[in-house]
């Protein structure tokens, strides 16, 4: 009974004191930018500032704008990372909640790779090749309009010159952001070139977005979950399957994986970062700009992040995987940090 | 009937049958542990870098960037690299900690010069490449390249370069690069949560099989309670995740992330293992020692607390330490309430924001850095530990406060 007391009296304490503020910047979101995140957090506690090291969670792009949107105050994060911009879904349900001052940070790119094991074959693909190898519906016969389910089973079904090898990819399930970004740019990038397609994307968008986006799931796509290192270690067991990934896995694992040509180009750092590389997204974050001011160090974290020495063309991010900004979009990112400007989505 | 033969060959079947379901459970383990402690075991050593320093007792010691001035005498070891790219290289090889440990020897040695060799921490790139995990191919092994490789053959060549134990490990909190980072974060946290489950769970838990067992007169409706409590005991851990986040976050407004929110979790989950096993522990005290008690004039409450209870202890505690093993090594309920983050200090208190063992593995295991790996099991290893060291106590309780009757 004595303890219960305690404890009873303990918990009604700590939740009184709550109430004051924190004083480190919490940041929630995106599994992707979480890499990138921390190490730029980790630096910043340590710099000779004051200010304590930001507290981060990986809670996924869309659940992370979910917690950043739910109101202000000390409860709720001051930072979220998305690995796509915005939604105006997302900034509507901000502006609900009291939030309509809100600064976007662009940070810097990643590439999405599909990569095999070392001793593999190196596959040269486009993304209408990716389109048709894991597409759920593809189209048949030589008539404009007519789809059905995608039985491709070898890569050379997909196109003659493509090696006889059954199609295996490991790739992240729908709850990914990563998922979603190679969706959108491998898979509809590979749809549009087929004419009729894209015609339709004009006539009926839904239809085309349906068409164009959704992943097969008769066994060749194979979800393995959000845990990439994982898939590495599956494709250096079975040399003919693929994964798919973000590019700092495949830097970090050069000795085991290759990445295959996609339209042509390698994905390599400098590939990425000039745009020639075409399966590439940005990576973001956001702040609550009512914190600036109320938690400790949000507006010195946010110019501490986009500061050169961390993204900049030879910044500390770069050994992690991130492809860097051009010079001038950095440098609108930077003062946009100064000023806090406003987001406004077009 | 069959005849003695065939009953015999039968039992001798029964038995081969049994012999081996225990061997695949002991295969199984053997694979696990030794996966786990073979790519474990080479955390706990670390690859450290000899630079010459030659500062003398007159220097100013204030006034300098760690960083560049332990690049100078690093860069001053090699006058052969001379371009950018190959200077890059070089000092690539030292890892952004090595700076730390630099600016702790200056404060050590304030009056005194420093002269000769000093070792100093390596990058995990060439850490992974000096303990085989990433092998050599031509003149690059994995994420190391031309310029790097031929600067570690100059120094291992001078016997630079040296495994030494790996003081990070155990003594700091996270980090996002892997040499540098440690299980200490993660081991406060979790003491603190199983230390506050405890607090909150066993007193509860006690008590509710105390009354159920000894006070409750037996209906439907207690009937209804001990359903319940044995079904609680097998819902899923992250419905107390969500339970936990619904009541002490969104309710009470504690802090996310703090071990004092995933401690009163976790209690809620062993709450039920505990009750179930006190009682159990409970109804097996002889009653003819209780009627005996009662029969010399001690009223319910002497009864229970002065001989049921003592009695009982021995298995109670062991229901309590099975279960905190359980809270210990569980990841989905912290994930509801934020403690999957992550954290560079060590927390202070069970208010501070903090990370636990098995969340620590969890967000190793997801970390593109190859040097994780090892990590990953090195801290499965301390996990493991902690666990086999609970249970040995568990044991040792039952054996020395047990009665024979």
């Amino acid at each position: 009974m004595k303890y219960l007391s305690i404890v009873l009296t303990l918990l009604v304490a700590f939740g009184l004191s709550n109430a004051d503020a924190r004083d480190s910047i919490k940041i929630v979101g995106s599994s992707t930018v979480y890499p990138f995140a921390t190490v730029v957090a980790e630096e910043f506690g340590r710099a000779d500032n004051g200010f304590k090291a930001p507290i981060i969670e990986s809670t996924g792009s869309g659940g992370g704008l979910k917690l950043f949107c739910a109101g202000k105050g000390p409860g709720t994060p001051d930072v979220t990372n998305a690995s796509r911009r915005i939604k105006s879904k997302e900034v509507k349900l901000c502006a609900k909640n009291g939030i309509t001052d809100i600064t976007e940070m662009k940070i810097g790119f990643d590439g999405i790779v599909v990569a095999n094991a070392k001793n593999g074959a190196t596959l040269s693909l486009t993304r209408k090749d990716l389109y048709l190898a894991l597409a759920a519906e593809v189209p048949c016969g030589i008539q404009d309009g007519v789809t059905c389910t995608n039985e491709y089973k070898t890569w050379n079904q997909v196109r003659s010159d493509l090696p006889n090898m059954p199609i295996v990819v490991y790739g992240p399930p729908p709850t990914s952001g990563t998922r979603d970004a190679f969706a959108e740019i491998a898979l509809s990038g590979g749809c549009n070139e087929i004419p009729w397609i894209k015609k339709l994307k004009k006539k009926d968008k839904k239809a085309w977005k349906k068409l164009c986006r959704t992943v097969r799931e008769d066994g060749p796509y194979i979800e393995a979950g959000e845990n990439d290192n994982l898939i590495i270690q599956k494709l250096t067991a079975n040399k003919d399957s693929f994964g798919i990934f973000g590019f700092s896995f495949l830097d970090q694992n050069k000795d085991k994986v290759k990445g295959s040509v996609i339209d042509g180009v390698a994905p390599t750092f400098d590939a990425i970062a000039s745009g020639d590389y075409k399966v590439s997204r940005s990576l973001y974050f956001y702040v609550k700009n009512d914190h600036v001011g109320v938690i400790p160090g949000v507006q010195e974290y946010m110019e501490f992040f986009m500061s050169d020495d961390a993204i900049g063309s030879d910044g500390y991010l770069l050994d992690k995987g991130l492809i860097p900004l051009p010079e001038s979009s950095r440098a609108k990112y930077q003062a946009d940090a100064k000023s806090l400007s406003k987001l406004v989505l077009n | 009937m069959n005849n003695i033969s065939a009953r015999n060959k039968s039992e001798k079947r029964f038995q081969m049958y049994g012999k081996t379901a225990v061997l695949i459970a002991i295969g199984f383990l053997v694979i696990l542990l030794f996966n786990i402690f073979s790519t474990g075991i080479s955390a706990f050593k670390q690859t450290y870098i000899a630079v010459n320093l030659e500062i003398p007792a007159d220097f100013d010691k204030k006034n300098i960037n760690p960083r560049t001035e332990l690049n100078k005498h690093f860069l001053k070891m090699f006058p052969e690299a001379t371009t950018r790219t190959e200077r890059r290289a070089l000092l690539s090889l030292l890892s952004k900690g090595a700076r730390y440990e630099f600016s702790e020897l200056i404060n050590q040695n304030k009056e005194r010069s420093i002269q000769g060799y000093h070792w100093f921490l390596a990058s995990a790139d060439l850490d992974m490449y000096i303990k085989g995990t990433v092998k050599r191919q031509g003149d690059t092994a994995g994420r190391i390249d031309e310029n790097q490789m031929f600067f570690i053959d100059k120094l291992l060549s001078k016997n630079l370069i040296e495994l030494q134990a790996n003081k990070y490990l155990l003594s700091s909190a996270d980090s996002r690069e892997p040499e540098m980072a440690g299980i200490r974060g993660a081991i406060i946290g979790s003491l603190y949560s199983i230390l506050i489950a405890f607090l909150v769970s066993f007193p509860i838990a006690v008590m509710a099989a105390v009354y159920l067992e000894k006070i409750a007169s037996k209906n439907k409706f207690s009937d209804l309670i001990e359903t319940n409590i044995n079904n609680l005991a097998a819902v899923p851990s992250i419905v107390f995740g969500l339970l936990g986040l619904a009541i002490f976050l969104n309710f009470f407004e504690l802090p996310r992330s703090a071990p004092l929110v995933g401690g009163l979790t976790l209690a809620l989950m062993t709450l039920p293992t505990i009750v179930i096993a006190s009682r159990a522990a409970i109804k097996s005290v002889p009653p003819s020692i209780e009627e005996a008690a009662i029969g010399l004039g001690a009223s319910k409450v002497q009864t229970i607390f002065g001989f049921t209870l003592p009695l009982a202890m021995p298995g109670i505690l062991t229901g309590t330490i099975i279960g905190i093993a359980q809270a210990i090594g569980e990841t989905a309920p912290l994930l509801m309430i934020g403690m999957v983050a992550f954290v560079v200090d060590v927390p202070g208190s069970p208010l501070d924001a903090s990370t636990a063992l098995p969340v620590q593995i969890y967000l190793w295991a997801d970390s593109p850095e190859r040097a994780f790996t090892e990590r990953t099991s090195a801290a499965i290893m301390v996990l493991l530990g902690f666990l086999i060291l609970l249970n040995l106590t568990a044991i040792y309780l039952r054996k020395k406060l047990e009665k024979k009757w």
